[in-house]
């Protein structure tokens, strides 16, 4: 049968009108949310956002995802510039400096609470995390989200197969030295690579072996911090990782993630990563694989101290109205609950933000399901954060991540050493510290 | 004697180049006058406060010894990309020029890679090229050498180099082959009746004539290295390894757009400006000369 026109017409002027009939009458207020997730993640975020416009009707959060952290960070502000700006930005902790800083563009997280009567307990959540994110008077300025922290990712069958014990202690970089050395001699290609160099060899590094990264508690106590890197016990480490490189034991990838997908495929042994490779990990590795504690150096004072997190949080910008401040509070606080919490911190490899929900998870039995799973957890909680193993707070972190970057890649193909290296990247860094201090300078 | 049209009054005339000049002022001066304005602060990030700092943005620029190692960076990197742009289009126009059969099939198969945006050619190339799964480096491994370009500056240069001027090259082959078509064929005759072989031919007759022709795409490749190679190096190096391939253009990105330095970033705006204004200059002053309209 053929319609005509004017049957089309009709049809679709009746569609419109039982439209305008099914949506509610009153529409909900509505919560920009922007996120930099894509795959398995983008997913569990997408999922997250629906449980919630599911369990109310007042508000409902429309997820953007903006392109990965740098890229979302930058949507956020040329859009606060334009007057567009989304209630709630995702940031990595990287951009954590640059948004403490934005007083007037960001609305702090206790402050919203606060303004919609929301409960909410800061004691909640986990130390080391909301550390991270407090200001010098212990205010939350912005909500924990995905907090990881790095750990030794570990081959089983790729050691097998080279005579080392898989089961051995890999908690020393001299223990992990040694069966790099059997590895080499065994044949293999990849002994170890890594993903995040900066943040795992440097920034870890240095908490983990509880030496400052940069002055003014690495940044906390003021804008006039200067980076602290290029002392003995970053020297030595860097230096052992460029030997290693040189004598093709240690295989550089790339300064993001790329090491990764080497490891997945079951080219190499060890693999220094977030604790959040987890999900990607369990999901394509067809090898036995474990997971172990971040190594750290035999004979340093003071290690293994903690590590820090890495990921990011959640701010609340400025310029909406009250009520939409109240969909925003709503939303966050959903977000910290105990079973989303526990679920994305068993979906992930992400740490759980709140003491309860990793409680919850011991109870579910998942660490007695996927040992390891804790590692990171217990990692971080160890000790009590000191004054260099609390977190980072840098302006142009990213910027200064990226002169790290390329200062490393000249350790590792052998073109300078590590002192020569991590001098140059402190006294590059120092500059855009001090262009940062002048532009937040008020 | 050259022929000239004149106007009577300013009104129609004014009228005539009006629209060009409104184009002009909204996207071109209003913005370079920003961007002048705006280097001699530094502003933060969301645009809340702003600093005047006079020309601190230029000295400090010009005192970073990684900044002024990124000229030389950015001349080789244009001088090679429109060496290997522009030598191997001509080379095929003048194949392509000698064909009875099938020439239109080739100029069309030529043109093809034009068609490709920069950022997905980079793509392609980074895919060939990947370390692990890339199918050059793999047959390079084969053959024994260890292709690296994450580490290895030369590598990372040349794999830009290449992925840059590729499409680049059916541009060129396009300007070339229609040009080759305007060389009269007479005076080719006459030198082929003289003795004269094909290469004295193509360098006494053929490249004089091209002349206008090459000059102008030396210009536009010139420009097209400094502007707009920007996706392939943002796909394939990200700038690295080390600083071995950061052009003028991604540090003004990079500082700009990842680092939030919006002083500096439009410092270096300024000083771009001027260079491609100078060169542009120079270009016209001394090459122009040698060239045969």
């Amino acid at each position: 049968m053929k319609r005509t026109f004017k049957q089309w017409g009709v049809t679709g002027v009746a569609a419109a009108v039982l439209g305008a009939f099914a949506t509610p009458v009153f529409a909900a207020t509505e919560i920009q949310f922007w996120h930099a997730f894509t795959g398995r993640l983008g997913e569990l975020v997408a999922e997250q956002v629906e449980a919630f416009n599911q369990s109310q009707s007042d508000y409902s959060v429309t997820a953007s995802h903006k392109g990965n952290y740098s890229e979302t960070l930058n949507a956020g502000i040329a859009a606060f510039r334009a007057k567009e700006q989304p209630h709630i930005l995702m940031v990595f902790e990287v951009g954590t400096a640059t948004m403490m800083a934005a007083q007037g563009a960001v609305k702090p997280v206790y402050e919203v609470m606060e303004g919609a009567g929301a409960e909410f307990d800061q004691d909640a959540y986990i130390g080391s995390v909301k550390g991270y994110y407090t200001s010098t008077e212990g205010e939350m300025l912005s909500l924990p989200f995905n907090s990881s922290t790095p750990v030794l990712w570990i081959n089983k069958d790729h050691l097998k197969d080279a005579g080392v014990d898989p089961e051995g202690d890999f908690s020393t970089w001299q223990n992990v030295g040694a069966a790099l050395d059997k590895l080499k001699e065994a044949g293999s290609e990849c002994p170890l690579t890594t993903a995040w160099q900066s943040w795992i060899h440097l920034e870890n590094m240095s908490a983990y072996h509880n030496v400052a990264f940069a002055s003014k508690d690495n940044g906390f106590a003021g804008l006039d911090t200067e980076l602290t890197f290029n002392g003995p016990v970053q020297v030595q480490h860097i230096q052992a990782m460029g030997d290693w490189a040189q004598e093709g034991k240690f295989i550089y990838n790339g300064r993001r993630n790329e090491g990764g997908a080497n490891f997945r495929a079951g080219e190499c042994a060890f693999f220094t990563e977030s604790s959040a490779g987890y999900a990607g990990i369990k999901n394509e590795a067809q090898f036995e694989f474990a997971v172990a504690p971040l190594p750290y150096w035999d004979g340093v004072d003071g290690a293994p101290q903690n590590t820090i997190i890495g990921g990011a949080s959640l701010w609340v910008m400025e310029g909406h109205e009250s009520d939409e401040y109240k969909g925003a509070a709503a939303f966050l606080n959903f977000l910290s609950s105990t079973d989303i919490q526990a679920k994305w911190h068993q979906n992930t490899g992400y740490l759980p933000i709140t003491a309860e929900a990793g409680d919850k998870t011991k109870a579910d039995g998942f660490y007695d399901e996927n040992p390891g799973t804790d590692i990171a957890v217990m990692q971080m909680t160890a000790n009590e954060p000191t004054a260099n193993s609390k977190g980072l707070r840098l302006g142009s972190f990213d910027q200064i991540r990226g002169i790290i970057d390329e200062e490393l890649e000249a350790v590792w193909s052998g073109d300078k050493t590590a002192q020569v290296a991590l001098d140059s990247a402190v006294d590059r860094g120092n500059g855009l510290l001090r262009r940062f201090e002048k532009a937040n300078d008020r | 004697m050259e022929k000239r049209v004149t106007f009577k009054g300013w009104l129609l005339p004014l009228c005539l180049v009006l629209p060009q000049l409104l184009v002009s002022a909204v996207f071109f001066f209003y913005p370079a006058i920003q961007a002048v304005w705006q280097s001699l602060f530094i502003p933060d990030p969301f645009g809340l406060t702003s600093q005047f700092v006079g020309l601190e943005n230029f000295q400090y620029l010009l005192s970073d010894k990684y900044y002024l190692a990124s000229f030389f960076t950015t001349a080789t990197f244009s001088i090679l990309v429109t060496l290997v742009s522009m030598v191997p289009a001509l080379f095929l126009a003048v194949m392509a020029d000698r064909l009875l059969k099938g020439a239109a099939t080739y100029r069309t198969l030529l043109i093809w890679p034009y068609a490709v945006a920069p950022a997905i050619a980079g793509v392609l190339w980074l895919f060939m090229f990947n370390t692990r799964v890339g199918i050059v480096s793999w047959y390079l491994g084969k053959l024994g050498y260890d292709w690296n370009h994450v580490l290895n500056g030369p590598e990372a240069m040349g794999l830009v180099v290449v992925a840059s001027s590729w499409g680049r090259i059916s541009y060129n082959f396009l300007f070339f082959f229609a040009a080759l078509q305007a060389v009269p064929k007479s005076v080719i005759e006459a030198a082929a009746i003289d003795g004269a072989r094909f290469w004295k031919r193509f360098f006494t007759i053929v490249l004089p004539l091209l002349s206008p022709t090459t000059f102008f795409l030396l210009v536009v490749n010139v420009v097209y290295s400094f502007f707009e190679t920007f996706g392939v190096i943002h796909t394939i190096t990200s700038g690295g390894p080390q600083q071995t391939t950061t052009i003028l253009v991604y540090k003004v990105y990079s500082d700009g757009f990842v680092g939030q330095d919006l002083g500096s970033s439009a410092a270096q705006s300024v000083i771009l400006l001027f260079l491609v204004g100078l060169l542009t200059i120079l270009q016209f002053k001394y090459f122009e000369k040698r060239v045969h309209y």
